[in-house]
Formats: structure tokens, sequence, C-alpha cells
């Protein structure tokens, strides 16, 4: 041993060690992120307060969804497939019909004035309905909103609405506000 | 002729390995970053409903989780919809309290931000859904979203 030389470390199980937290962490791992559809809800009412501002009957799309799933859009049976496209009509009015909401004209920027429709979209479900019913209903009138704002994005900003900047985004949100109202909730079964 | 004889010694030569605890280290870290741990142990049923315009959940330390849906254990407790908050049942009546704790553990920055996530079965009835919701409001918990999976058309 007239010649000392450092022994090497045997690293050979260090691919082993590895190898068995790698499993591991494959086993555990779950890779789907979270999705879901944003809502906001609006903020308690006090019960004093309840002389809301009259909402006149054109301006509104009344969505009604009953305990056997069943759909009434503005009184009149309606299949989920065709909600989104009357959705969409209701809340373009594209034609300025009379029984369509009424529009105000509105500076945006970016955009210039824009006639901005004031339509609501006023949804009651019954406490039976199903939560996927509900969730279609909902997944339906979001679409609506989301295909006219891509089309208002391709003819202002020639682009889809998801490559926007957020200042276009924003200025579009403003044309088409999604609107939403959810009724305090009823019993109709009973 | 020398040359040959070299290369037949040879012949069996071993593979370096030297570079794969490397490489495997590499995919380790790449699933511990990429991973996140279910936060709690499931004790409902739950099939999420599918939608096309879903969007994406930001900012996971910000949400805050509701289950609702039929037990695990049927047997023990009944076939009608649950609702789980961490990890044990609960009533509508302790979602109010469930939020404002959670809210306290957030940063009071990030607070207006706070998200409920909303992971409901896809038979719950409304009424359940429709209470919780009456409580979230109560709670001053607005930003919600309906937990869904990406339709595959």
């Amino acid at each position: 041993m007239s010649k000392k030389e450092t022994p090497e470390l045997n690293a050979s199980s260090l691919a082993d060690i590895a190898f068995l937290l790698l499993i591991f962490f494959l086993v555990a791992t779950t890779m789907s992120t979270d999705t879901g559809l944003a809502r906001m809800l609006p903020p308690i009412v006090p019960p004093t307060q309840d002389d809301a501002p009259p909402i006149k009957e054109r301006n509104v799309f009344q969505v009604m969804l009953n305990f056997k799933n069943q759909l009434l859009v503005e009184g009149e049976w309606c299949e989920i497939s065709d909600l989104k496209e009357k959705a969409k009509e209701f809340i373009a009015n594209p034609a300025d019909n009379e029984k369509l909401p009424e529009k105000t004209e509105t500076e945006i920027p970016l955009i210039g004035t824009y006639m901005v429709s004031k339509g609501v979209i006023s949804l009651q479900n019954d406490r039976g309905s199903q939560y996927q019913a509900y969730l279609q209903v909902q997944n339906e009138l979001q679409a609506a909103y989301n295909e006219l704002r891509d089309e208002l994005a391709k003819v202002k900003f020639h682009k889809s609405y998801e490559d926007c900047t957020d200042d276009e985004q924003d200025a579009i949100k403003k044309v088409y506000p999604q609107r939403i109202s959810e009724a305090e909730p009823k019993n109709y079964k009973k | 002729m020398a040359k040959f004889k070299k290369g037949k010694k040879n012949a069996q030569q071993k593979l370096n390995t030297s570079s794969l605890p490397d490489i495997v280290f590499m995919l380790l870290f790449f699933f511990m970053v990429a991973t996140s741990m279910k936060e709690v142990t499931m004790m409902v049923k739950i099939k999420s409903p599918e939608a096309t315009e879903v969007t994406k959940l930001e900012q996971k330390s910000l949400v805050s989780y509701i289950y609702v849906g039929t037990p695990l254990n049927s047997r023990k407790f009944g076939s009608e919809p649950r609702i789980q908050l961490n990890d044990s049942y609960a009533t509508v009546d302790d979602i109010e309290s469930y939020i404002l704790q959670e809210r306290e553990g957030m940063k009071e920055s990030d607070r207006p931000k706070m998200t409920v996530s909303l992971k409901a079965d896809l038979d719950v009835q409304m009424g359940t859904i429709t209470d919780i919701k009456q409580a979230l409001r109560k709670a001053q918990a607005l930003k919600i979203s309906y937990a869904a999976r990406r339709a595959v058309n």
C-alpha cells in the first residue's frame, strides 16, 4: 500500500434508489388539472331591499329546467341542442328585433361605439333537476357567449378570442358581458 | 493479426451505465414537480359531468373544494348524496364555517381571489347544489367553479 488511491464509491445502487422513487411518484401522480365552469354567485340581498329595478320583458331570456330535466325557453319547449342558437340570437339580436333585447350605444376602448345589448339570461331550476342537466344548460349558455365573443374577435381583431391580448379580451367582454342571473331557489314540485 | 485478437477479447464489453442514474433522476425530478398529491381521501363517489366550455383552475392554493356524491361506504352511510369537506362528511350548515376557516388560512391579499370548486356527482339533485350555493353566498365566497371534465368530441 505504498500508493494511496481514493477508493471509488460504488454508485450502482444509486440507480435502484432513484428508480424506486421514480416509480413511487409515477404511481402517486395525478396529472389531471382541475377544470370547470367558472361562475360568480350574486351577493346575498338583504331581505328589506327586494324592490330590484324591474327589467323589461324583452330584455329577459327565460330558461327553466324542471325536475324531469326538460327545458322551457321563453315559454316554449326546447331541446338542449337548440339552446345555444337561441341564446346567441337573443344576446346578439342581429336584426334589431322588437321582441329581443334593446341596445344602448356604448363607447368601448379599442372597438369604438358599439350597440351593447341589455339582455339578461335568467336561469331557473327545480330542486329535483339533475346536476348534469343543469351543468349542460350552463355549458350551452357559456358556449353561446364564447362563440359570439370569438366571432367578434375575428371581425375586429382578425384573430380568435383566445389569441387576443388582455385589453382586447376586456373590450370584447364589454360588448358581450356575461349576464346569467339565477333566480332565488324555488320548489315547483311541491 | 494482433488487431483482431484484441477485438475478440473485448467483444463482451460492459455497457457503461454510469449515466443511468442521471437519466432516472431527471425523470424523477420531473414527476416530483408535476405531481400533485391528493389532498383528501375521497369518501364520496363522484363522476364528474362533462362540458365543452371548461376553463382551467388557476392557482391551486386559492381553491377550496366541496365534494358532493353518494358515500363510498353505502352500507354504513346510506345512498343519499352527502357533502364532504376535508376528510369528513358535513352538512350544509358546516359550509359557512369551512369557508371562513379556509379563508383564514390564506394571505390577506389572496382572500378576494379565493375560488370554491364544487365537485359534484352528475346524478346529484339540484336541491343539494342550490343549498350549497346559498351557503356560499352567505359566506361571501362568490367565485365558484363547477368541476367538469372536458368533453371529447
